[in-house]
């Protein structure tokens, strides 16, 4: 009870000082989860819908092969990045073993099936008659999708907020990847798993609570999005 | 040169053939009624003429094969039977079309605004397109299509999620608008109801089973079913069984039971005997006995009244079975009832005759 209680005192002492290596990790956390989150949504949101529309060949495989990979163990797909961006992996030469943009390549593998599938779900459930209507008056087919996407926006809104949350709080990739050097490539989830191998609770604690706090705030934000829409 | 022409234009679904139409034109200002039941293929039909289905065949627009699908489908406009609106005011909603081929805003808005206001909705303007009522939304459904000044316009039975008399409103506005504001702007009107096809339409093209049976003026076609079957559906209840009796160039006289009726139609030339067949709203009732200024006229005993919509359907035992519909007022001033004996008269230009057989 008394290490629960220590840590805890820890933290907010910690948190109210504002700690550098909290901090540090906090950003680092935003920037590679941030930046891996805009990248599936920039790339997965068209794929999505041309997922969700196209009527092609293989295209049941394809969405089989998404929806397994929205349910990928991070630590595959960081030992998948892991050797492509070893010194003698494939992608050597672009020198990213051990730094954030490894990270944001290995979250946003993990990130990108999530917001494929689920921008396929939300432009499949659109009415086919309203895509009939939209062709019926004269929309490109990229017209249709831009329409569409804008017509599911809330239910692409939890597709990015279901990827943020994922790879926010993922850490075997980050970790395989970054290899969690402090100031840099340390991120919450690396941190926390650090100082909980070396008993300094304290500071464990003082990580996990902004990251939840972090999940917690970008759930809220989009919930008073949606709700707002609804109302 | 036609602004839409259709030759052996077919529509498949899973290896059926859905809808059929061996030749189809549509003229500019013209309104042609696609009528028949439900599942009867109209739809596939309309879907085909916009190019908005694949079909076998030809199709022409200002007799040059439709090639560029784009290019054809921001010449016309389409309203389906339910309103398909986004999630955006009433005002964006009219424009969406106009947008898509890129006109701009300004011109877009003013356009949407008329429309709006042909059918009577400007005020609406600002309200979501959620919002609305079904008549108001179908109502901004068709001024999206009406701001986008098509050549052709399709309505999929746009009355057909309203209420009576929403339906009604809508339609007598949508006549007046096509006629006043639209007047060179071709109509297809997809629809299983007859009053909406008499209400609009110049031609009807009769839909069954998948394909189209017959075309012609809306007059024609109702007074003038090429079968019986088309004769059920336009709604000739009475459907005789005659011989001829004897022919002259001004009357041919028949028998239906025991009775002579009379017809200016020439016989059709069979062996079969002929199919007598008589609107019944053409057959007119009355309690005056002895002779009557019509030449049909027949003492008939009342078997059924029963109300069907604003009309009254009476069944009559003349010696054979006939059919007429009175209007409520009508009924009401005869007071009519079941057992009575009352005179059903008709004129000699109303029956059609069918050789018999044909359509079976």
């Amino acid at each position: 009870m008394e290490l629960i209680v220590d840590g805890i005192t820890e933290a907010l002492r910690r948190l109210a000082a504002l700690d550098a290596d909290v901090r540090d990790a906090a950003l680092a956390s935003l920037v590679v989860s941030g930046g891996a989150t805009a990248l599936s949504l920039i790339t997965g949101i068209p794929l999505g819908a041309l997922l969700g529309l196209g009527r092609f060949r293989g295209r049941s495989l394809v969405l089989s092969l998404v929806n397994t990979g929205m349910g990928i163990p991070p630590v595959a797909v960081g030992l998948f990045v892991a050797i492509l961006v070893w010194r003698s992996g494939p992608f050597g030469g672009l020198d990213w073993y051990c730094t954030r943009a490894a990270m944001i390549a290995a979250q946003y593998l993990l990130a990108a099936p999530t917001v494929v599938g689920l921008t396929a779900i939300a432009i499949q459930s659109v009415d086919p008659m309203l895509r009939l209507q939209l062709v019926a008056l004269g929309a490109t087919r990229w017209q249709l999708l831009w329409i569409l996407v804008r017509e599911t926006r809330l239910l692409l809104l939890t597709a990015a907020m279901a990827a943020f949350g994922a790879v926010i709080s993922e850490v075997g990739a980050s970790l395989m990847v970054g290899c969690n050097i402090k100031g840099d490539t340390r991120i919450l989830t690396t941190a926390i798993v650090l100082d909980t191998g070396r008993g300094e609770f304290g500071g464990a604690i003082a990580l996990a609570l902004i990251l939840l706090a972090v999940v917690f705030a970008v759930n809220a934000l989009t919930t008073w999005a949606q709700q707002r829409r609804v109302a | 040169m036609s602004l839409l022409e259709a030759r052996d234009l077919s529509v498949e679904r899973g290896g059926r053939v859905v809808a059929r139409v061996d030749h189809l034109t549509l003229e500019a200002g013209e309104t042609l009624a696609i009528l028949g039941p439900n599942g009867a293929g109209k739809t596939s039909l309309l879907l085909a003429l916009a190019s908005l289905l694949p079909a076998r065949g030809e199709l022409l627009a200002r007799g040059e094969p439709i090639r560029d699908l784009l290019a054809y489908r921001r010449r016309i406009g389409v309203v389906f039977q339910r309103p398909l609106l986004l999630d955006r005011s009433a005002l964006d909603n009219a424009m969406l079309g106009l947008a898509l081929r890129g006109i701009p805003a300004k011109t877009a808005r003013t356009r949407a605004h008329a429309a709006l206001a042909r059918l009577g909705i400007a005020e609406l303007a600002d309200r979501s397109g959620t919002d609305l009522s079904g008549g108001e939304a179908q109502r901004v459904s068709i001024a999206r299509a009406l701001a986008l000044e098509p050549d052709l316009l399709f309505l999929d039975e746009p009355f057909g999620g309203l209420d009576a008399p929403a339906r009604d409103r809508l339609i007598a506005d949508l006549g007046r608008v096509l006629r006043d504001s639209a007047p060179s702007v071709a109509t297809i009107l997809v629809t299983h109801d007859r009053d909406e096809a008499l209400a609009l339409a110049d031609r009807v093209a009769v839909v069954m089973q998948g394909r189209v049976c017959q075309q012609g003026r809306a007059a024609e076609v109702f007074a003038r079913p090429v079968d019986e079957t088309v004769a059920a559906f336009v709604g000739v209840e009475n459907v005789l069984a005659a011989t001829v009796e004897r022919a002259t160039d001004e009357i041919t006289t028949l028998r239906v039971g025991e009775a002579l009726v009379s017809v200016t139609e020439p016989p059709p030339v069979t062996t079969d005997g002929v199919l007598l067949l008589i609107a019944p709203d053409d057959i007119v009732i009355s309690r005056q006995h002895g002779p009557s200024s019509e030449r049909n006229a027949f003492a008939g005993r009342i078997t059924a009244i029963e109300t069907i919509g604003r009309r009254v359907r009476i069944a009559l035992d003349c010696g054979f079975p006939l059919v007429a519909h009175v209007t409520h007022q009508a009924a009401r001033d005869l007071a009519l009832t079941r057992g009575e004996t009352v005179t059903a008269s008709f004129k000699a230009t109303v029956p059609h005759l069918l050789a018999r057989g044909r359509g079976n």
